[in-house]
């Protein structure tokens, strides 16, 4: 039980970052633009958290200069794809790159230790949160562990991630501005005959998603992290952008898939050098590739068609 | 609203000069900004990449890498795919080149082993490519996420057969044994004496020739072949290409094939020339500057080799920087690829209408 309760506790800590970055590029592409970009944006946010984070000692000044430094970030690449109509793709390619050599020149010119940032302080960092009851229910058989073990000590960005998820459900399928923003994705012309302005919408739709990059990043190194390391993403951004086909560009089901690549990673830390019976030594290489070889079969047809929205990656084009 | 039509040379020199000029201001003001002097980090990066002889063997070492895999992305570009898996079948490619240099080096001589490493690391990398291309072509898979997906499936899976399989009984590091002298290609050293640059111990080898060639091989296929004209007819209209009777499970695998085929190739230059072995991760990001090279290079060939060059110089001139500036990394040549990628690739259409109206207006005043 304390074991199971463990792995799922460090599958919701291993999620966050997906699922920020996962609903990130849902509100981009579902506005028609393409995002690969998710990871260089994560790894700025996280620099920028951390840098400001030990600079002046506060988290709360760390998680707003990470999503500042990953809606910059956005803004390049909406700068790129919707007002200079240039390849999507490209783009996100380039934020990746400049967001990686960036963040370790600034490191370590900055800080000198070889481009991490200092360790942080606890008072530094968003630490855990402690809900309610927690102590009491802790002795109660089956939802004490469950209470104070899973649901409860996270860092507010971890109980973030998984509202935003029905939020995005909610914003997109029941408001006006999210009926808009997935129709800018499907139809852009149609949405300009009715007089909205395409590329206003995008630009709102590439912002959030900056937003959203910019917590995951900050998670990463304030939170579940004391402090920033070069290259720290280590490819989440694109377990990300699986997760978000995997998901079929659906807030939902996004969140169930970046708990099971969560998941996936959470058992492979723990089965490194395990023997397993009738298997051998666990195959930790194939379950960290799981979540791509997955998304490669679903993207192949064989788990039900994954249909990007219509519009995405092509600039749009006002008719004159 | 048509663009303005530029005179050809604008369109090909001047604009793709001026992006990249962009995209080095934009790097030496971060150089300004961490307190160094842009000017004199350009000295010494060019000095480092071609004031000695050792340099120039190293800029062409790692443009030689650069070549390959601009090529491969150049090439895929011509048919309309946009192959960011060059990293993978790069890594995969190195491979073919290490199987086979581990079963012929103790037996033959380099040079009965040199051409079927190539065929191997060429065979291993197109084989990589060759899902992608196919779940793209039947399956309408989005060739980008496909070869993303399968750069990481490269590196789990090569990460378990250097530790489980090709790292000999003992050895802790993820590695291959060395190859003998049958599994080493010569390097260029005599041959660059001739023309009077002593490059000493630097590894330009035998690949740098191979990748001249096969930049003169894909000139040939793209505009000389029916073949290339094919897949550059795929790219530019694919409905009428389609009309025209040109298959697009054909094209689409066929240009991925040769695609992935050159980033394999490149595993020849630094596991067969340089290293003699299957190192962990040895690709290096190649396969990335590949899609920089690519497209500052405009998929020609020759503008491949162009920025292959220019990319090896800031390789090895960014060595030699953070060696004298400890201040400036490595990383600094990670972010001018980003920027370049970002100017000359994303924003490539940023200068347009302001020359366009320029040239246009300097053509009103001619005609009046």
């Amino acid at each position: 039980m304390e074991a199971l309760v463990a792995l799922l506790d460090s599958t919701v800590r291993l999620s966050t970052p997906l699922l920020l970055a996962c609903l990130a590029g849902l509100y981009s592409e579902r506005s028609g633009v393409f995002d690969i970009g998710l990871e260089g944006k994560l790894l700025g946010a996280a620099f920028a958290a951390a840098a400001t984070a030990s600079l002046t000692g506060s988290p709360w000044l760390g998680a707003l200069a990470a999503v500042a430094a990953s809606c910059a970030l956005a803004l390049v690449h909406g700068v790129a794809c919707i007002s200079a109509r240039g390849n999507q793709i490209v783009s996100g390619v380039a934020i990746n790159f400049l967001a990686l050599g960036l963040t370790a020149v600034l490191g370590h010119a900055w800080f000198s230790q070889g481009g991490k940032t200092p360790p942080l302080a606890q008072e530094a960092r968003l630490g855990p949160l402690e809900l309610p009851l927690s102590e009491t229910l802790a002795g109660v058989p089956v939802l004490g562990p469950v209470w104070s073990g899973l649901v409860s000590g996270h860092s507010v960005l971890v109980y973030a991630a998984f509202l935003a998820a029905p939020l995005t459900w909610w914003v997109l399928w029941r408001t006006r501005f999210g009926l808009r923003l997935r129709a800018v994705g499907e139809n852009p012309a149609a949405v300009d005959t009715a007089g909205l302005s395409v590329a206003g919408l995008r630009y709102r739709a590439v912002l959030v998603c900056g937003l959203l990059c910019g917590l995951g990043g900050a998670y990463l190194s304030i939170a579940q992290g004391a402090g920033f390391v070069p290259n720290m993403s280590a490819g989440k951004g694109f377990i990300a952008l699986a997760a978000l086909i995997f998901a079929k560009w659906r807030p939902m089901q996004a969140m169930a898939t970046c708990l099971l690549f969560g998941f996936l990673d959470a058992s492979a830390i723990r089965l490194q050098g395990v023997e397993l019976p009738l298997i051998g030594p666990a195959p930790v290489q194939l379950i960290q590739a799981a979540p791509y070889i997955l998304t490669v079969v679903l993207l192949a047809g064989f788990i039900g068609a994954a249909r990007p929205p219509k519009a995405g990656g092509a600039p749009y084009l006002k008719e004159r | 609203m048509t663009p303005a039509p530029l005179p050809r040379w604008v369109d090909l020199i001047l604009l793709p000069l001026l992006n990249l000029s962009v995209a080095f201001l934009v790097a030496g003001l971060v150089v300004l900004a961490i307190g160094e002097d842009p000017l004199e980090a350009t000295r010494i990066l060019l000095y480092g990449a071609l004031g000695w002889g050792e340099g120039i063997g190293f800029t062409l070492y790692y443009a030689t890498s650069f070549i390959f895999t601009g090529l491969a992305v150049a090439v895929a570009f011509h048919a309309g795919l946009f192959n960011i898996g060059g990293e993978g079948q790069a890594y995969v490619g190195g491979l073919g080149v290490a199987v086979v240099c581990l079963a012929l080096d103790r037996y033959v001589q380099w040079w009965i082993t040199a051409p079927l490493a190539a065929l191997g690391g060429a065979a291993f990398g197109a084989a990589w490519a060759f899902v992608p291309a196919y779940l793209q072509a039947t399956r309408g898979s989005h060739v980008v996420i496909t070869t993303i997906m399968f750069n990481f499936i490269a590196a789990s899976l090569m990460i378990w057969l250097l530790v489980d399989v090709l790292a000999p009984p003992g050895q802790m590091s993820p590695e291959s044994r060395t190859f003998e002298a049958g599994g080493r290609l010569p390097q260029l050293d005599g041959l660059m004496a001739l023309i009077g640059v002593d490059t000493g111990s630097a590894p330009v080898n035998l690949s740098l020739i191979l990748a001249l060639l096969a930049a003169w091989g894909v000139w040939l296929l793209i505009w000389r072949t029916r073949l290339g004209y094919e897949m550059r007819t795929f790219g530019a209209n694919r409905d009428a290409a389609i009309y025209a009777g040109v298959s697009p499970l054909r094209i689409t695998v066929v240009a991925m094939l040769i695609s992935g085929g050159l980033a394999g190739l490149m595993a020849l230059n630094p596991v067969m020339g340089e290293q003699h072995r299957l190192l962990f991760e040895f690709v290096g990001g190649a396969g990335f500057v590949g899609i920089a090279v690519a497209l500052m290079g405009r998929a020609h060939p020759a503008g491949v080799v162009a920025a292959a060059l220019l990319f090896g110089v800031l390789y090895q001139g960014g060595a030699e920087l953070a060696f004298e500036k400890p201040a400036i990394t490595r990383d600094m040549i990670v972010m001018i690829q980003g920027l370049v990628i970002l100017f000359a690739g994303a924003l490539e259409f940023l200068f347009r209408p302001a020359l366009g109206r320029l040239f246009a207006g300097a053509a009103r005043r001619e005609a009046a």
